[in-house]
């Protein structure tokens, strides 16, 4: 509101926009027909999809068979998959629920997009454990049911079973916050709708009018589901480092400290951001409401926990040392010198030393930079699961069951084709919602806009100017 | 809700600043204000609308509590009572165990009871039409409503020249 802010706050939105001109900018990509960058990607994604849904009807139709999951290492490229997705999902109620929490400003910009990112890596992940059940036709049985086998119920205490209600409530929290931050967004285009899009907004807008009860209690739904999410998206990371922790694998409880996990989530999920928030600020552009502000903001958030990531890593080998216990020290080293040596040096290179070029101001502000530092984050994270999952029942207890595992075509069609699956909602979302929250950032306008931060500025720096006169 | 038949006066202004003002002097010379409507929420306008604090949260604590106990009481039954099974010589009754998922659906019964509870008695749903004053209170502009039946025409006539209103209009919604 017109609060004053502290003078040295660069603004969040440039080009001295009026509230009109917000609406007009961001209305704007839902309404016109699309660019030609959108339908090449569009079609790309959809090639993607089609090549996924075609490799999980052959995995359906031939059995897990056609992977090449063996007796010694049964989680292979699927959990990863499913573990990588999870966590790109977590950005997303980072930004709206924990930055809602904390008052920043900033994540105006960012959160409508990162929410609907969250959804969509969910939806992904969410498939991989399912597909992997082999007969996805049974897989209501994880669900306890009255059934005719007893009734016999599921394991409670079970992390998977865990995992099962903590990614189902994560998703239905996450839907639920994301849409009722866009109703009264819908509603605007609404407004500017004719026809059929009139009728199709009205009915998806739910009859939103702005009056000021209903604004109210928005507020308080939004901060109350904030807050509610915030423990919410720890816990389903907590629970997901449980699947592995409570094993009896060595290798995989370097889970054990989930804080360690959560960091990676949150870590991989800001790439991803930064990764859709780039291309979107520019082809739709948005550059006046994701700004190198924003950019920066988030790269800060990337050199924190990829560094909190980082010293996990190290203390992990130096744990492993200082124990002189063999089977921990082999445990570890076998990741840093065995035959997945590269998974491992492609992890500690890109999740530990790439980001650190962010202490450098310069380069958090530079877009390219950023872009190709998303891209290395988010292959930097898929490794680190990989090493964890798959190098470690490499070498399991019996050298004479040790084996190495290489996914099929099958395996690798299924997750380039949930990148497909998760392009595909996103493309179609930039064209049917607003993509940056319009009346949030309308909200942040008189204390974050640059015609008024100028002016604060200024205001400062008159009255700075007349004290040291004063003083002298 | 479709049409109420009721006839509203309305004044449009442009800024929220000019808005809030406004309510105030509202509130000086006694005129009952039906509503108003906002592109987004204006801070300070609930205390001079008096409008009490959303109660919001109180649902949603009972709907969380209910959340738990339904987690908690149906893992004791379903484990402890119903079909009793040891798992890696853990008791019948694991409580620690039942940590995770009590947690779960006590914020899944929480967010999804408040969500409902919200748009059940703001009156908003799928397909819900409500009457539009104007097309542009989504937009830039800001509206003060009010009942013209109940109101003083002339002297909310003059309450909106001198507050800055930058339109006035009748209409029957």
């Amino acid at each position: 509101m017109g609060a004053i802010s502290s003078p040295i706050r660069n603004p969040l939105i440039t080009g001295r926009k009026t509230y009109a001109q917000i609406t007009e900018d961001i209305c704007r990509p839902t309404e016109r027909t699309p660019s030609f960058a959108w339908v090449v990607a569009f079609a790309l994604a959809v090639t993607f999809l089609a090549v996924y849904l075609f490799c999980v009807f052959y995995t359906v139709w031939k059995g897990i068979g056609s992977w090449n999951l063996n007796r010694t290492i049964g989680w292979g490229w699927d959990i990863t998959n499913f573990v990588w997705w999870v966590g790109i999902g977590h950005a997303g109620t980072l930004i709206s629920a924990i930055l809602l929490l904390f008052r920043q400003k900033w994540r105006t910009g960012v959160n409508r997009a990162a929410e609907a990112m969250t959804i969509f890596a969910v939806i992904c992940a969410g498939q991989f454990p399912l597909i992997h059940m082999g007969r996805i036709w049974l897989a209501f049985f994880i669900f306890p049911y009255p059934n005719t086998r007893g009734p016999l119920w599921v394991n409670f205490n079970s992390p998977l079973l865990w995992d099962v209600f903590a990614i189902s409530t994560y998703f239905t929290v996450s839907l639920l916050f994301w849409y009722t931050g866009l109703v009264p967004d819908l509603a605007t285009v609404r407004d500017r709708a004719k026809g059929i899009r009139k009728k199709l907004y009205g009915i998806a807008s739910f009859g939103w009018t702005g009056s000021a009860k209903h604004w109210q209690r928005w507020e308080s739904l939004s901060l109350i589901l904030a807050g509610l999410a915030t423990p919410l998206v720890l816990s389903v990371h907590t629970i997901v480092s449980f699947d592995f922790a409570t094993s009896v694998i060595p290798g995989w409880h370097t889970t054990i400290f989930p804080p360690y996990f959560v960091a990676g989530a949150i870590f991989s999920g800001f790439a991803m951001v930064q990764t859709l928030m780039i291309i979107t600020r520019k082809v739709l552009n948005l550059k006046d409401y994701i700004t190198l502000e924003h950019i920066e903001s988030m790269n800060k958030v990337i050199l924190l926990t990829g560094t909190i990531v980082g010293v996990a890593y190290l203390t992990e080998l130096f744990i492993s040392w200082y124990s002189q216990y063999p089977y921990e020290q082999f445990a570890f080293f076998n990741r840093a010198t065995g035959p997945y040596w590269y998974t491992y040096f492609a992890m500690m290179s890109c999740n530990l030393l790439s980001p650190q070029i962010f202490w450098s101001r310069k380069m958090r502000r530079n877009v390219t930079v950023t872009f190709i530092m998303s891209i290395f984050v988010n292959i930097g994270m898929w490794y680190e699961r990989f090493v964890i999952i798959a190098t470690t029942l490499a070498r399991d207890y019996l050298p004479s069951s040790w084996s190495m595992y290489y996914p099929t075509w099958v395996e690798v069609g299924l997750f380039l084709g949930s990148l497909g699956l998760f392009f595909t909602l996103f493309l179609i979302f930039v064209r049917v919602a607003p993509v940056v929250a319009i009346a949030e950032v309308k909200s942040i306008l008189k204390s974050s806009g640059d015609q008024y931060t100028e002016k604060f500025e200024k205001y400062h720096h008159e009255k700075q100017f007349a004290n040291e006169a004063s003083d002298a | 809700m479709s049409n109420t038949g009721t006839n509203i006066i309305y004044g449009l202004y442009d800024d929220e600043t000019d808005l809030l003002a406004a309510v105030k002097e509202a509130n000086s010379q006694h005129l009952e204000i039906m509503d108003v409507l906002s592109p987004f929420p204006v801070h300070g306008l609930d205390p001079l609308l008096g409008l009490s604090e959303s109660r919001l949260h109180v649902a949603g604590f009972f709907f969380g509590l209910t959340g738990t106990l339904v987690a908690f009481l149906f893992m004791t039954w379903s484990l402890g009572f119903d079909w009793q099974v040891i798992y890696g010589g853990k008791p019948y009754w694991p409580v620690p165990s039942f940590i995770p998922i009590t947690f779960e659906l006590t914020v899944l019964f929480a967010s999804v009871g408040m969500v409902v509870t919200f748009y059940t008695i703001c009156g908003l749903g799928p397909g819900v039409e409500n009457p539009i004053i104007d097309k542009r209170i989504t937009d830039n502009k800001f509206c003060i409503a009010f009942d013209a039946s109940h109101t003083n025409h002339e002297a909310v006539n003059n309450f909106f020249s001198s507050t800055g209103a930058t339109e006035v209009n009748q209409k029957t919604i």
